[in-house]
């Protein structure tokens, strides 16, 4: 026991109507890495935000190198060596690189000084970083190696990464876990959160399965098989997604030559992309987020009109026509955004049903709303797609990430579309969630609609697409066919590692003299 | 019409008096909006600042307790909005109107008893040597102590923003306040300070209004000051050097177009005295066309913890 860096011990916490962690215990050793795995909604943020002092716990302790550990709140935690990489970046956009990195700290030094540590880290790590920059220009690699080097500056004795690779390419991810061996190496724990089971399977030593709150099962993934992880955190049979044929029938979407230019400042001007896509075909787009995947759905779906003779459907020229005229036409996107551009978080699901499947599902005539069939529709897409939820006059906003994107896929999906775009469909979704998507997907092309799916995670593109391309500046690279493509030569579509060195060893010993 | 009625260096001394209620306002509101708080009640503020500041001068024949008194009564009304907005989390557009008006209601019955009555000089501070420069003396050296306060005032708060922690934090509390939290910083304290300091700042501008510009208590005297210092705030893009310029302009169109109309310029007297309303917002927008506008993040949005 004494050799533990920290120990969990029968913590508990329960929100009103829900056990988030119910007796939960577990020992991270000096130096490993460590995976907490589970599901969304299993209670994995709230342990870690328990011991970042974030969260008290109902029963339980904890203890920190054998000596009790219940900080009051971060400032404690950080105090004691625990160091966190949040999932949904904690960065001030309008704040420079060495002002963000000094609101993670508790004692920062002056600003040039800071700024002289913050080029000396960053670069022995090979995360570079110029501290002067404003963190909203950042893309969103860069942003997270600003909330590592900010944990490293304070010397973490445990480090806590929540999703870190979501947004990496297969190369940075590579550099990253290259820092993150040699941190622990050098002593550091880390505690690990990701979906990505092979990840864990590559990185870490030991793991912690939660489900429901419980910890169900320990276990050193390299000994398991990304399924066995899958499905002891789900506790069923993980359902595979399967298709068959994938024969290509009829072009039903073609875009040539399309460019626009950037939406607005921080937005990527779209150069010359060209596409043909068939009945029945899956294509797959990858790419490092902010590379032109959101400009590409705004362009496909209507909302950014495009110059005529560009983007044409079963022949006929779309690229001037509103997502509405489009909808009409068979052509159905689905964004990232959740809430707040997929669905109007404030408003019920009958009300967001009603919203795109109006034209398709005939839910109005003359401007007057069928609020019966409305709440029909939104009751088909509840049942057909699983969605968890109390009933069709739920707000959008009050559901869990993974059920609202079952909502807003299967809506779209139950109007039948010829072609449909959907952009992230499975981010931030838990694994049967994720699979039942993918499996809707298929499904969908299977009835001879064409699917573009853009998405950053690379396994779930092999998963599902016949053929797979890459955006990295607003350009997408040559479309080859997913089958048979390796890791590199994917990471190489999407432009590679973005200035990312590995850590150089002379470098970190210097900093750390 | 005689022009030449109009003294080119009155009008520029006057002009720094007929800024400093604005940029009082203005800067207080600023600091308000940059940890992330719309609080749209500083012509309540500055009016009921006003009739206190004018009431405890008057009893206390003191015009420096005046302005203290000012303060308070304007930081007393804002802990009121904060309150309502940070702990009981209502609408902050709603809330910020509402207090406007109560602000006006209350300062029409707190003066009833004082309208006509003469503000206690708040005397000049004529620093020697420097007063006698030329032209430069009466225009920048013969002040009251209030408008070298306003200006000190303006110095601290853009310091403090750029150079301190503290206005670190208060800038990523406006910023992000779902971050600042995460990072264990107290997004309501924070922002519960920088509202008590708008409303003392506001409340302040309000009593310079009845103590020295006018210099008497008039129902509804601030006429929508509090309104263009809002306004000064957004053209301004959250800067506290263009807010100096923003408040500066106003001054000087209001005191120009007052000269005019006393020279009788051939000008219709509404045109007039939209002017400086008109010139202050052009300017400004002319200013903020281009490059960031550094709209606070969180600005307006309420703040829940979520654990």
């Amino acid at each position: 026991m004494t050799d533990a860096l920290l120990t969990l011990e029968g913590l508990t916490k329960a929100y009103p109507g829900v056990v988030a962690n119910d007796d939960v215990s577990f020992q991270i050793k000096p130096g490993e890495v460590h995976a907490l795995l589970g599901e969304n909604g299993a209670g994995k943020s709230t342990l870690v935000k328990t011991i970042y002092g974030l969260v008290k716990p109902d029963a339980g302790r904890m203890l920190l190198n054998g000596t009790p550990f219940a900080p009051a709140n971060p400032r404690a935690a950080r105090a004691a060596g625990v160091a966190m990489v949040f999932q949904h970046f904690s960065l001030f956009d309008a704040l420079s690189v060495a002002e963000n990195v000094a609101l993670g700290m508790d004692d920062p030094p002056g600003q040039r000084q800071l700024g002289a540590r913050i080029r000396e880290v960053s670069e022995a790590y090979g995360l570079p970083l110029d501290p002067d920059r404003t963190v909203g220009d950042l893309s969103a690699g860069e942003r997270q190696r600003v909330e590592i080097v900010r944990c490293l500056l304070q010397n973490p004795k445990l480090l806590i990464m929540d999703e870190p690779t979501s947004v990496l390419t297969p190369q940075e991810v590579q550099i990253l876990f290259t820092t993150l061996r040699k941190l622990a190496a050098e002593g550091t724990s880390i505690l690990y959160i990701s979906h990505k089971l092979e990840e864990i399977r590559n990185l870490c030593e030991d793991a912690t399965v939660l489900r429901l709150g419980r910890v169900v099962a320990t276990c050193d993934p390299r000994e398991k098989t990304a399924r066995d992880l899958a499905e002891m955190m789900v506790g069923s049979v993980l359902h595979q997604p399967e298709r068959e044929g994938g024969e290509s029938g009829e072009v039903l979407l073609e875009v040539t030559g399309l460019s626009l230019p950037a939406p607005s400042d921080f937005g990527t001007p779209l150069r010359e992309i060209g596409f043909t896509l068939r009945a029945g075909e899956v294509l797959g787009i990858g790419g490092v987020a902010g590379n032109g995947q959101d400009e590409l759905l705004a362009a496909l779906s209507g909302e950014r009109p495009a110059p005529p003779g560009m983007i044409s459907l079963r022949g006929r020229d779309v690229g001037r026509l509103r997502p509405t005229a489009r909808r009409a036409l068979g052509l159905l996107a689905a964004p990232e955004e959740r809430l707040g551009h997929a669905a109007a978080p404030e408003m019920s699901l009958t009300e967001n049903a009603l919203l795109t499947g109006d034209v398709r599902e005939r839910l109005s005539t003359r401007g007057f709303i069928h609020w019966g069939k409305a709440r029909d529709f939104a009751t088909r897409v509840i049942e057909r797609f699983d969605v968890r939820t109390p009933g069709a006059e739920t707000a959008a906003g009050a559901l869990s990430g993974g059920n609202l994107q079952k909502f807003v896929i299967g809506r779209e999906i139950l109007q039948k579309p010829d072609v449909f775009v959907v952009n992230q469909p499975t981010w931030g979704v838990d694994a049967s969630a994720a699979a039942a998507i993918r499996q809707a997907l298929l499904d969908l092309a299977e009835t001879g609609a064409g699917v573009v799916v853009i998405s950053q995670d690379l396994d779930e593109l092999m998963d599902i697409a016949d053929h797979f391309t890459a955006l990295n500046e607003g350009r997408l690279a040559p479309i080859r066919p997913a089958r048979g493509l390796t890791i590199e030569e994917v990471g190489l579509m999407m432009g590679g590692a973005h200035d990312m060195d590995v850590a150089d060893e002379n470098a970190i010993a210097e900093v750390q003299a | 019409m005689d022009l030449g009625q109009i003294n080119p260096v009155l009008l520029a001394a006057s002009l720094m008096v007929a800024a400093t209620p604005i940029l009082l306002a203005a800067i207080g509101e600023m600091v308000v909006e940059k940890a992330g708080v719309l609080n749209l009640g500083v012509e309540g503020m500055m009016i009921t600042g006003a009739v206190v500041g004018f009431a405890v001068a008057v009893n206390s024949g003191s015009p420096a307790a005046g302005f203290v008194a000012a303060a308070l009564a304007g930081a007393g009304l804002a802990l009121l909005f904060g309150l309502i907005t940070q702990v009981l989390k209502s609408n902050q557009v709603a809330t910020g109107l509402g207090l406007t008006l109560f602000g006006l209601g209350l300062s029409s019955l707190i003066g009833k008893p004082y309208e006509g009555i003469k503000a206690p000089s708040l005397g000049k501070l004529d620093i020697p040597l420097l007063s006698d420069i030329p032209v430069l003396g009466p225009v920048l050296f013969r002040h009251d102590p209030m408008v070298y306060l306003s200006l000190l005032i303006v110095l601290g708060v853009w310091a403090g923003l750029k150079y301190t922690r503290a206005g670190l934090v208060l800038r990523a509390v406006g910023e992000n306040h779902t971050a600042a939290h995460a990072l264990g910083y107290k997004v309501i304290r924070v922002r519960l300070a920088a509202i008590l300091f708008g409303g003392a700042s506001a409340g302040m501008g309000g009593a310079y209004l009845s103590l020295v510009r006018v210099p008497t208590w008039v129902e509804g005297m601030t006429a929508g000051a509090g309104w263009i210092a809002l306004a000064i705030v957004v053209f301004a893009s959250w800067r506290a050097g263009r807010i100096l310029l923003g408040a500066y302009l106003f001054g000087g169109v209001s005191v120009l177009q007052l000269n005019l109309q006393a020279a009788g310029v051939a000008i219709p007297v509404e045109y007039l005295s939209m002017s400086p309303y008109l010139v202050t917002i052009l300017v400004l927008v002319i200013i903020s066309l281009r490059g960031n506008h550094g709209a606070p993040g969180s600005l307006g949005r309420v703040f829940h913890a979520s654990s």
